[in-house]
Parts: structure tokens; sequence; C-alpha cells
């Protein structure tokens, strides 16, 4: 009879002590909350930045700064009239503690404007919108991709000092378009070259014959064009329809030949290409990294993979130093924003924009890869016109 | 020069692919006084039924054969249900109809083939270009895209002008109740130039879809140009759509590369300058 109160009473105790000792013992979660494109034309680069960034806290031993990690996932559709919307379910409804997105520009606008009005930690993988590390730059907001002009601007200074006189511009009409363009003018005309003329058609149309045909007309030294995705695909096998790429060089940014190179096959091959990284970077952390994702998901990583990874990696360089607390937000952006991260394109750092100081690699298209023939800018920091922080 | 006339070229098949969409709205507007909103809704319907059919068949011609029977059924079976309700009603009535009938396409579009953009590769036959001049060279397929097209209207003009179904269609727009009293069968004439209206509009999509890709909201930035077409050729002439689309294409295209500032626009000033010089568009019916 004691004995079995006595067992009793023991079990209780357990419970009890259970119930005090939980909250202490589990910590609080971390809570992510991805707002990427999973649908539409950008949906390939949404996946691979998920991709990426749960490669790198896998490596973390599925942890930051400790603790577990709470995932909540909203699908961007790259509409920026759905973007306030979106990002407020995140930040209001869902509390995450931080935000990572997105891949459309227009839409990580509306991102940057939410989390600077909220305070809302927000990590930006690849939207390359200038304005986001210029006038609306702000502590709490981080980009660890690039911003739109500068893989535009190296092409520009590649061009010129190629001895290319005259150029045509074609992108779709929007700010990646406009302000990848605007890098590329300046550099090339800073230079000695010469836009001669700058095409343009809407977002995400692809009717490009009228404009190949005025390329034709002009002849230029060059043709430089801003597209991605589904539309980077039709171009640059229309431009080789057209018999154009044997006669007059197509340049552009990497995003023209990055995750595209299977379905644009030959129409691709000897494409020039300005990025901050390459498909065949020879360093032991890009070897590292393209065979762990290879053996994860069973495809070769591309930039977005990697920027993905390195978004990831960023984050836990962050949490690792303050234990995981994400209430302790000032310490945690300032290990970030001192980190120098060991990223698969070559080690980078933040510069005082919160945007990469990197080297921006020349890549030709060979054999289906983006293989690097040079870099074109060493330590490249987007001068971040407007920002005052 | 040569390069002007490839641009001509462009404009031309690009005005063609144009009319073959815009004739089916102008038919249905003009013929049976319907304001069908859902019309761009049938070409994105085509450019869909063009990929998910020539993925699962492997051929891109059998597919427009698979899609054209059943964007004919679909036209007989939504003028049944729905449209046959509209004629005595107004066309405000009309438009909320036809708006709805937008809305629930794009969404079963979106549950059934997702929101992505896709491509649908050139078939093998005609996937190849030629030189037309020494700086350029043409895809074939687009060459066979206006051939296509021409073909179409060709028929159409025939159809209309010189069968007796085409005088019943014409009688039947002009005076409804005297050729039903006449014993012609107006409900089932009706109904065949809706499914026709249809199948032209799908058609169209379909043979667009390797040249544009097939993605969200193409049948809406079609529909908008096809209004245009309309409203400057002349509610209910199929000549006057011809014309218009030709018009258009010659517009859009020269303006994309001549003034690239103003493209957008240029297409709706030609409509408003026009509409100052004739109100009631080129080619009025009747």
């Amino acid at each position: 009879m004691n004995q079995r109160h006595n067992a009793l009473r023991a079990l209780a105790a357990a419970v009890a002590l259970a119930f005090v000792a939980s909250p202490a013992l589990a910590q609080e979660k971390v809570k992510v909350g991805f707002m990427l494109p999973y649908t539409g034309t950008f949906a390939a680069l949404g996946n691979a930045i998920t991709n990426g960034f749960k490669l790198a806290i896998a490596e973390q031993g599925g942890k930051l700064g400790g603790r577990d990690i709470d995932y909540v996932t909203v699908d961007d559709e790259s509409d920026p009239a759905k973007a306030p919307e979106n990002v407020n379910k995140l930040i209001k409804r869902d509390n995450v503690d931080v935000i990572v997105g997105t891949v459309h520009s227009g839409v990580a606008m509306a991102m940057a404007k939410a989390a600077k009005d909220n305070n809302a930690l927000l990590l930006i993988p690849n939207a390359g919108q200038d304005e986001i590390t210029g006038p609306l730059c702000a502590p709490n907001i981080i980009r660890t991709s690039f911003s739109n002009s500068s893989p535009g601007y190296a092409m520009g200074k590649v061009a010129a000092d190629r001895g290319y006189k005259t150029v045509v511009t074609l992108a779709w009409k929007y700010a990646a378009g406009d302000q990848s363009v605007g890098g590329f003018k300046e550099a090339f005309e800073k230079g000695g070259g010469k836009v001669v003329k700058e095409l343009s058609l809407p977002f995400p149309t692809v009717e490009f014959q009228p404009f190949l045909t005025e390329i034709a007309s002009i002849k230029p030294d060059a043709v430089y064009v801003f597209f991605a995705g589904g539309g980077a695909v039709k171009l640059v096998k229309d431009y080789d329809a057209a018999g154009l790429r044997k006669t007059i060089p197509l340049l552009g940014p990497g995003f023209l030949t990055d995750g595209t190179l299977e379905a644009q096959g030959a129409s691709a091959e000897g494409l020039l290409t300005t990025l901050h990284y390459a498909d065949e970077l020879d360093n032991p952390k890009n070897n590292a990294f393209r065979a762990a994702y290879k053996k994860a998901y069973n495809v070769e990583p591309d930039v977005y993979a990697m920027q993905g990874y390195d978004t990831g990696q960023l984050l836990a360089a962050g949490t690792k130093a303050v234990g995981g607390d994400m209430k302790k937000r000032d310490a945690l952006i300032k290990a970030m924003q001192t980190a120098k991260i060991d990223s698969p394109r070559g080690p980078f750092s933040l510069s005082k924009a919160n945007n990469p100081v990197q080297d921006i690699y020349l890549r030709q298209v060979v054999n289906k890869q983006n293989k690097a023939i040079g870099i074109a800018i060493k330590g490249y920091a987007d001068p971040a016109v407007g920002c005052k922080m | 020069m040569d390069i002007v006339a490839i641009q001509l070229l462009n404009a031309v098949q690009y005005g063609l692919l144009l009319f073959l969409v815009a004739s089916g709205l102008t038919l249905i507007f003009g013929i049976m006084g319907i304001i069908n909103l859902a019309h761009g809704s049938f070409y994105m319907l085509g450019a869909y039924m063009a990929f998910t059919l020539s993925s699962l068949t492997g051929s891109l011609a059998v597919a427009m054969v698979l899609g054209v029977v059943l964007s004919v059924v679909i036209g007989l079976v939504l003028e049944w249900t729905l449209f046959s309700h509209l004629y005595k009603r107004d066309h405000l009535e009309q438009v909320l109809l036809t708006y709805g009938l937008i809305l629930i396409f794009e969404e079963l579009r979106s549950l059934i083939v997702g929101n992505d953009v896709h491509g649908v590769p050139v078939p093998a036959l005609f996937g190849g270009s030629i030189a037309l001049v020494d700086t350029m060279t043409y895809p074939v397929y687009r060459l066979v895209m206006s051939g296509v097209c021409l073909a179409i209207a060709a028929g159409m003009y025939v159809l209309i002008q010189r069968t007796r179904l085409g005088m019943t269609i014409r009688a039947g727009a002009s005076n409804r109740e005297m050729v039903g009293v006449l014993g012609v069968n107006v409900n089932l004439v009706f109904r065949i130039v809706f499914a026709l209206g249809v199948a032209l509009a799908a058609f169209a999509g379909m043979l667009a879809a390797p040249v544009s890709s097939v993605y969200p909201g193409m049948g809406q930035q079609v529909l908008i140009i096809c209004f245009v077409v309309v409203v400057i050729g002349g509610i209910g002439s199929v000549w006057g759509a011809l014309v218009a689309s030709l018009l258009i294409g010659l517009v859009d295209t020269f303006g994309k590369v001549l003034v690239p500032e103003y493209a957008g626009v240029a297409v709706y000033l030609l409509m408003a300058a026009i509409l100052l010089w004739r109100p009631e568009g080129l080619f009025r019916r009747g």
C-alpha cells in the first residue's frame, strides 16, 4: 500500500516537474517565413532558393543558434499587387522572426517597405532592385545576392574593353530590366562605347520578332539583354533562329543563362554573361556545395540555389552570435554585418548598405555550363546611391 | 530596305493572327448581339490545350485537331446552357455573365495546369529558319502560321458570302424574327456561329502557342486588343476586322521599334484617331 502510494507520489511529482520544466527546456523556436515564388515565371527560382537555404541549415544540424526552426511558407506568385497582403500575413499573423524573400523586384519593393514600417528583419536572397540598398536601405534589410545594376555595370566594362563601339539593348520593361540596362549603359559609355537604341517589351511577354528584325537592321557591334527564366530561354532560342548569334554577339547578366541552359540547348553555346557566380568556380567551398546540393536534390545547383544557401549561412552566423535569441535584434544584425561568409561564389562580406561586396565574373557557356573565364570587376560594391545609414 | 520588308512581314503575321481571334469576336458581337468578354479566355484555352495535348500526344498537329473538336463542343455547350438565354437581355447582363466566365476559366486553368509559364515546341517539320536577307534568317513556322491564317480568312469569306449557311447567318443577323418565320431554325444557326467563334479563338491560341509561350493572363491581353480591332473595323464586319487587324499589326510592330517609349499607347492612339474620323469604324456592317 505504502509502496503504491510512493509510486503515485513520484509519478505526480514527475508530471508536475515536466509541466514546470517544459517551457525552460524547449527554447522558443526560430520562426522563418519564406515569401518566394512557387508558381509562375520564377517558380523554379523560388524552389532553388528554398532548397539552398535548407541545405545551409541542414549543415548546421537543422538548427539556428542551437534552436529548432519553424518554417512558414507563402507563395508570392511574383505578383506585386498581392505583395503587401502577403508580407503582412507573415509579419502580423504569423509573427515570424525573419522573412526570406524574394525574386521579383517589384514584390521585393513592397516587402522592403513593409519591413521598414514594421521593423521586421528581411533577408533578400535574389531581387536586385537598386533602391532596396539605396534610398530604402535600413539595418534590418539585408541582401545576399546583388543589385540589378551591378552585373550590367560589369558587362558594360567588358563590352568597352573588348572594343565594341555600338550596342542595342533589349529588356523587359520593369525595374530590374531598366536598372540592369542602366548599369550597362553607365559603364559602357564611360568606356567610350555608345548605346544606340534601347528596346523594351512588357513583362512577361516574349514576342521578340520585331525587335530582332530591328537589331538586324541596325547591325550593332553587340546586343545587351535582360531576361530571366522562361523569357531567357525563348530569347536565346529566337536570337539563334533569327541567325543573329553568329554575327552579332549577345551579352547579358548571368540570369540569361542560369537555370535555363538545359532548355536553351545549343542556342546558348558561347554566350558571354557576367555574374557573381559561375558553375565551375574552382574553390573548395564551391566544390563541396555543388556535391552536397546534387546529393540532396539530385539536380545541379544554380546561382539562385547558391544565394539561398548563403542566406542560410548568413542567418546561421547571426543567430550563432546571439544563441538563437531573435529578440537580441541589434546584436544579431551586427553579427551578420561583420560576418565574412565563406560562400561558393568566393568569400564576401556586406557593404555599409547591407549589399554583398564581391567579385563579378565574366562567364561563357561551354557544354551547357556557365564557365568563369575571368573576373570582370574585383570586389565590386554597389554605389548605394541615396542610402543614408 | 530588305529589313523593312521583313518588319512588314512581322507586322502582317501579327495582324493575321489577331484577325483570327478578332473575327470570332466580331461574328458573335455583330451577328448575335452579344458582348463576349470571355472571348480572350477561349484564346487562352486554345493555347493551354496546345500545351497539354501536345505534351500528351507528342504532336502539335494532333493536338490542334483534338483541340478544335473540343473547342467546338465547348462552344456548343456554352451557347446551349448560358448564352442562348442572353439574346433578349441587355448588354449589362451579358457583360456580367461573360466576366464571370473569365474568372471561372482563369481559376480552372490555375487548378488544372497551374500558374507556370510553359513553352510549346515548334513542330520539327517547321523547326528550321530560312535566309531572307543576308543579316537575318526567318523561322519557317512563322511563315506557315501566316499561310494558315490566310487560308482560314479565305475559308471564312467563302463560308459567309458563298454558302447557304452563310446566307442564313447574314439574314438572321439583320432580321432574326423574319428568318424564323421563313422556317429557318435560327437558334441552331446561332449555336453554330457561336461554336465557330470559340473554335476560331481557340485555334488562334493553339497556332500562337509555340511563338508566344503560354502564360496566365494571356487571354485578357488579347481580349483588349481584339475589342480595339472590332471597334476600328466596324462592329460585325469580318472584312473590317481583317483590315483593322493588319493596321494594328503595322502600327504595333513599327511603333515598338521606331518609338519604343510610346509603343504601349500607339494602338490606342490609332483607335482614337479613327473614331474621330469615322465614329462607326472603318466598315459599318449592312
